[in-house]
Order: structure tokens, then sequence, then C-alpha cells
């Protein structure tokens, strides 16, 4: 990395985002208030005010008019932002599919938040996991650098006209969206717009000059082209993603993968999880290793399109893997979303690996090094017992 | 200020020849909509984007792999079409301003959706449009009910009406509750024109589009659209239908143009409501009685229109 072309600022990750989406030249941002995603918007916001950003801000009346105005504004041909968190992404539900459908490459970030009732503003991954079959390329970072660059990495995704599928870009309300690490941006953004060029249109846009029917009705003799047509999008995804990681490390010497692991290769037992608690299981890691323990750590960067190769070689040398779910699917079978992933997973390839799914840090509560550490200790137990498979979820820390 | 353009259309031979809504759609017969929309596009041009809700007109010219749209269109869901229209008009600016688009390129932007997907679902979303004042024309076709679902109450359904969700029957006989004042309630937002219409008053009704998309920010015409289906009338009677509704000053044309209010078609001498009533089938269930309440609540408007005009802009009933 030349160290001349970046400057080192402490961000919080909504204020990285916010940096990304000035560097990348967004067009048009719609945005509507909901805590923690506002000071993303505040930000952009601020550039827009003080002449860093030329973009036109919509400030809509409600978080379904700020992804349709995005619809609006893509379709138009512009590169366009929205943030939201919780309610709001739940409000956009609708939209979500519809802008896939449309294959527009819309990207927004996600300061991932519980969802209500009862109210509660605080961070898990519950309103995420909720949009995981609304065909979105679904991105979870766990550092304000990996937001920005992950959000530069989505726009290159995105208008990929291999791809054409929106990008969400997700991370820990609060825990990450409010809290400041050091974090590298571009000092002159022609370098990241050398990344990811603006090539109008690399997608079908209304143009009066060329006029074109979006949004038609498909009655039972097409609509199923057109979804499988998105079924094609999402497998060509990887690909383009790859490439776009590869040459973002290339040009940048940041590295990343659809997936991270720590400590692999000498460890029986491997913890999996998302977002910012992977730090946590990191440090608890590191603990554990002066204490003579040896567990792996797996990240999942990615979610949709789910990484089942990297993920199957991560995890085929592992007795036991430990799935930290931030967020309930009621009523599954597992009612961790991502451990159902992995069981339907290891169920594919006939691996003999015994497989623990918790739940926990539901609606921000705290998960600490001694959670970790105890969560292994209590996956040791039970495999001792001879559980292979958890039943149900176990639900860390809640009071029965 | 309210310059109007003079030259507008003064007789059928200024209308455009030019055709953007190709024939072969699959409205209903005799449905007045496609009506509205053909004149909209001669006035619009080209140059055009439109927006619509999902609705009668946008199932009924848009299926795949056919379309009736000669000019670029876009459809995304029933509520959002506001929504949807400004995030293309800011896209449009902002690309103007960065070159990307020729700046010189006069395009408008139209809305389009029916009483449904403006005066209930989308009504949020406009009013966002309007307070923020894009550049967009919204035309609201009304046809005073949920006709693509099948006939059910909207907020624009009028008192009485029936409906497939405000059936008649023993107890109940239609719609309870009057019609939402759309256009009224759009120009609270105070925006430089709003507008009344009626297709059969074809000529007044393109220049008020004309006028709409002339204007600096948002404009909104609602026109009346006489629907066969759910109305329960002949085919072929649309547009005189329509006459009617401004013949018994059911409907009024009017526009206010920056403040300036105006009633565009003035009825001298006023026919009575039956008149318009009677040809359609769902007020088939009402009493003589029942059509006098609704002449009297007709005279009511008719006086507070033209109290605010400041003279009798409309006449009193002659039969």
């Amino acid at each position: 990395m030349e160290k001349d072309l970046w400057i080192r600022i402490p961000l919080s990750s909504n204020y990285a985002a916010a940096h990304a989406v000035k560097d990348v030249d967004v067009d048009v941002v719609a945005a509507y208030p909901i805590t923690p995603q506002t000071t993303v918007v505040e930000k952009i916001a601020e550039f827009i005010a003080n002449g860093e950003l030329n973009a036109e801000m919509i400030h809509v009346e409600s978080e379904h008019s700020a992804l349709s105005a995005c619809i609006g504004a893509s379709a138009a041909g512009a590169r366009v932002f929205t943030a939201t968190s919780a309610q709001g992404l739940e409000l956009m539900h609708e939209m979500l599919h519809i802008a896939s459908g449309l294959r527009l490459p819309i990207v927004m970030s996600i300061a991932a938040r519980a969802l209500s009732a009862p109210l509660s503003i605080w961070g898990d991954y519950s309103d995420v996991m909720n949009t995981r079959d609304s065909s979105w390329i679904t991105i979870i970072a766990s550092t304000a650098q990996e937001v920005y660059d992950s959000i530069i990495q989505a726009y290159k995704v995105a208008e990929n006209p291999d791809v054409l599928l929106p990008v969400m870009v997700a991370y820990d309300g609060f825990t990450m969206s409010h809290t400041y690490e050091p974090v590298y941006v571009a000092k002159d953004r022609s370098i990241i717009l050398d990344y990811v060029p603006k090539k109008r249109p690399s997608w079908n846009v209304l143009d009066v000059e060329k006029p074109i029917t979006m949004g038609v009705v498909a009655n039972p003799d097409w609509y199923y082209e057109f979804k499988y047509q998105q079924v094609v999008a999402m497998e060509k995804s990887p690909e383009v993603l790859k490439e776009a990681f590869q040459e973002f490390e290339k040009r940048f010497g940041r590295r990343y993968g659809f997936i991270e692991t720590y400590n692999l290769e000498n460890s029986k037992i491997g913890i999996l999880t998302y977002g910012g608690l992977y730090g946590t299981v990191i440090e608890a890691i590191d603990y554990m290793k002066k204490m003579g323990m040896n567990v792996a750590a797996i990240r999942l960067r990615v979610f949709r399109p789910f990484p089942y190769e990297e993920l199957l070689k991560a995890i085929k040398n592992l007795e036991a893997l430990i799935v930290i779910d931030r967020a309930i699917s009621f009523g599954a079978t597992l009612e961790g979303p991502v451990a159902m992933e992995l069981a339907t997973m290891a169920y594919k390839k006939g691996l003999d690996i015994a497989l623990h799914s918790y739940i926990a840090s539901i609606g921000q509560r705290a998960v600490t090094e001694e959670d970790v550490i105890a969560i292994v200790k209590n996956t040791v137990a039970l495999l001792e017992k001879g559980v292979k498979v958890t039943e149900k979820s176990i639900y860390w820390g809640v009071r029965l | 200020m309210s310059s109007s353009t003079k030259q507008g259309y003064k007789t059928v031979f200024d209308i455009p020849r030019e055709e953007y809504q190709a024939p072969g759609h699959g409205l209903c017969a005799g449905c007045t909509a496609g009506t509205i929309v053909r004149l909209l596009l001669k006035v619009a041009g080209p140059n055009t984007i439109v927006v619509n809700a999902t609705g009668c007109v946008e199932v009924s010219t848009t299926t795949f792999p056919y379309t009736s749209w000669k000019v670029s269109y876009i459809h995304v869901a029933f509520e959002n079409t506001a929504a949807v229209a400004s995030g293309i008009e800011a896209a449009i600016k902002i690309l103007k301003q960065k070159g990307v688009i020729d700046p010189n390129k006069q395009m408008n932007i139209i809305a389009l959706a029916g009483d449904g997907g403006t005066a209930d679902i989308g009504i949020q979303a406009l009013s966002g449009m309007l307070e923020r004042g894009h550049k967009v024309m919204y035309v609201m076709y009304d046809n005073e009910a949920y006709m693509n679902t099948g006939i059910q109450r909207s907020g624009a359904t009028p008192k009485l009406a029936w409906t497939t969700t405000t059936p008649v029957g023993k107890v109940l006989k239609g719609k309870l509750q009057i019609k939402k004042p759309m256009a009224e309630i759009v120009a609270a937002h105070r925006i430089p024109y709003v507008a009344t219409a009626n297709p059969a008053y074809f000529l007044d009704m393109m220049n008020k589009f004309r006028r709409g998309l002339e204007v600096e920010g948002p404009s909104f015409i609602h026109v009346i659209q006489p629907c066969t289906t759910g109305w329960r009338f002949d085919p072929r009677l649309g547009i005189k239908i329509a006459r009617l509704a401004t013949e018994t000053a059911m409907w009024i044309n009017w526009e206010l143009d920056h403040d300036e209010f105006r009633v565009t078609v003035p009825v001298p001498k006023r026919k009575h409501v039956k008149h318009y009533i009677r040809l359609q089938g769902r007020f088939n269930h009402l009493t003589d009685a029942d059509i006098e309440e609704i002449q009297k609540m007709v005279d009511k408007e008719v006086e507070r229109i033209n109290k605010m005009v400041g003279k009798e802009i409309i006449g009193p009933v002659v039969e």
C-alpha cells in the first residue's frame, strides 16, 4: 500500500460508509433518518454542503420512498446510495425485491439493529437476516476500514453487467456504527474512481432517445424466466466478487475474501460468526491459546451468495463447529440462520462434523471474551456427552 | 407569474398526429383511461419518461414481451410513483449538471396513477414529492374505486356508490363517506399548478397537461375517468357520462395556477344530477330521495365554488 495515497483518520463505521460514498462519486442519495444509521447521511449531507461531493440528496418522507427514489434514480442511470437500519429496512422490504428484480446496481449500507416489538434501537442482525431471499448481494463487515472498502467494492460488483444486482454492506449497529477506529481513506478519490469507473450505462436506463419499458407485467409464461435470470446472476457473482477483491488487493494492498479465518491450522474446534463479534472471538482465542486450547475462528463476510467452497475448505478438518448467530429464525429447524446454512452444507457434503448452534447478542446483549470461552467449554462438555448436533439452538445468556 | 401559454389547443386540428401510445393495449372496451393517456402523451411528446403506479393502465399496457409505450416508461409498485419520479428527476438534474446527459435536453417526467395509488396508498409519497418540489407532473386518473382488483371502494369513491366492498344490502347501501377532495389536498401543498380535468373536455384537459409540464416545480392534474366495468354502463357511453359529470357539476373543471383560481369550464345552465346518476349501474339502488340528497351536496359545492370565483360561474339547475 503506497502510504502517500491514503490518510489515516479516526472514523466510526457510519462515517467510513459516508467517506466511501463520497469517494465513489455517488450521484443521488435518498435516505430517511433512523437510529443508528443516521450519522451516515448526516455526514453525506455535510460533504454535499461543503462541495466535497456533487450529488443530489433527496430527503424522503420514509424508507419506503428512500429505496423507491433510489430505484428511480438508478433506472435513470445515476450511481445511487441509501442507508438504513431495522424498521427502516423492513419498510423497504417490498422495494428490496423490486430493486433486484429490475436489476439495478443500488448500494446500501446497514447499521444492523434489532427489530421491534419490543422496541430496541440496539444492534443485532435480525434486520439483515430477514432480507436473505431478496436477491441482494450481502456483505457483513467487521471493521470500519472494511466498511469503507466494501462499499467501494460493492459498486464494482453491482455495476458489473454479468451481475447487476443490488448490494448491501452491513455492520453492527452502535458497536461499529458509533465507535471510532483508525481508517485509511483515499487522499484523492481518483484512485478509487480508477478502480470503480463510472461507465454509464452498464445497465438498462430510462433514456428518452432509446425508449424502454421497465417493470413490466410477466404472466406465468414469462415470470419464472425472469426469476431464473436472477439465479444466474447470483451464480455468476462469486467470480465477479473474487475479481473485485483481488483487484482491490492488487491496487490498494488490503486483502478481503468471502470468509476470514484465524488460528485454523491446529484447531479441532472452530467458531463461526459475523460482524464485529469476530474481534471479540479472536481476543478470546488468543486468551484460550495461553490456557493451552487451540480454537479456530471463522468469519462469514459474504452472506449472499453463500460462500460454499471457501467455507467447505475451512471447516473440512474440524471436528466441531460452533456457529454464533445474532438473529433468530423463529420456528426453524435450527433457529440460527447461518447455522442452518452450515447444517445444509454439512449434509450435502456428508461431512463428519459436529455442529453446535448458538444464539447470542440479541438486542445487543453484551457478549464478552468470557462468554466466548464459556461457549467453547459448554460445547466441549456437550461433545463429551456425545451431542453431535444441538437439537435446538442454544440461547446464550438469556434469562429463562 | 401565472402567464399561461396562450397558444394552447383551441381546436381538434391543434392536436398532434403523432401517437406515443401504440395500439394494441388490453384496456376494457370503452375505457376512458386509454383516451386520457393517449392525449397526455400527445401533449408530452417523445422526450418523456412516464412513471406508472400499479393499476389498470399498467397491467393492460406492459404485458411482457409487449409494450404499448413509445416513450420511456417504468412501473415500480402501487404506492411509490411519486417517490420513483422524485428519484428520476433528481438523477436527471445531477446527470445534466455532470454532463452525462445533454444539459439542454428538455425532458418531461410524468407520474401516472389511479385514485387508489394516489388518494389512498400513494398519498404519503405524493405529499413528500410535492413538499420537496420536484419538477414532476402527477396525473391522477380517477375511476373512483379499485378497478384493477375488481371494483373495491377507494377514498375517491363518491358517497352512496356501490362497490364490491360497499355492497348494497338490507342495512347499508353503498359507500357511507364522501369523496376525498384530492386536488384540494394537493393544492394545500402550495405547488405551482393544480387542476381538475375531464376527458369529455379534451382540449381543456390537454391545455392543463401542457401547463402542468411547463411550470417550474410539481404540478398535479386530477382527471375524472368513467369506468365502464366499475360504474356499470354501456361502453359507448363513457364520454357522454364524463360530459354529464361536468354538466351536472358532479365534477368541476378548475385550475389553480400560482394562487390564481379559475373554473375553466363554466356551466351557465346546470343539469340535475339524476341525468348523470341514472346512466350508471353503480347507483341503481338509489331512490329519488337519495338522488335529491346528492343534488343538495352538489348545490352546496357549487355555492362554495361560485363564492371562490366571486361570480356565478356555475348556474342553477335547469333540468
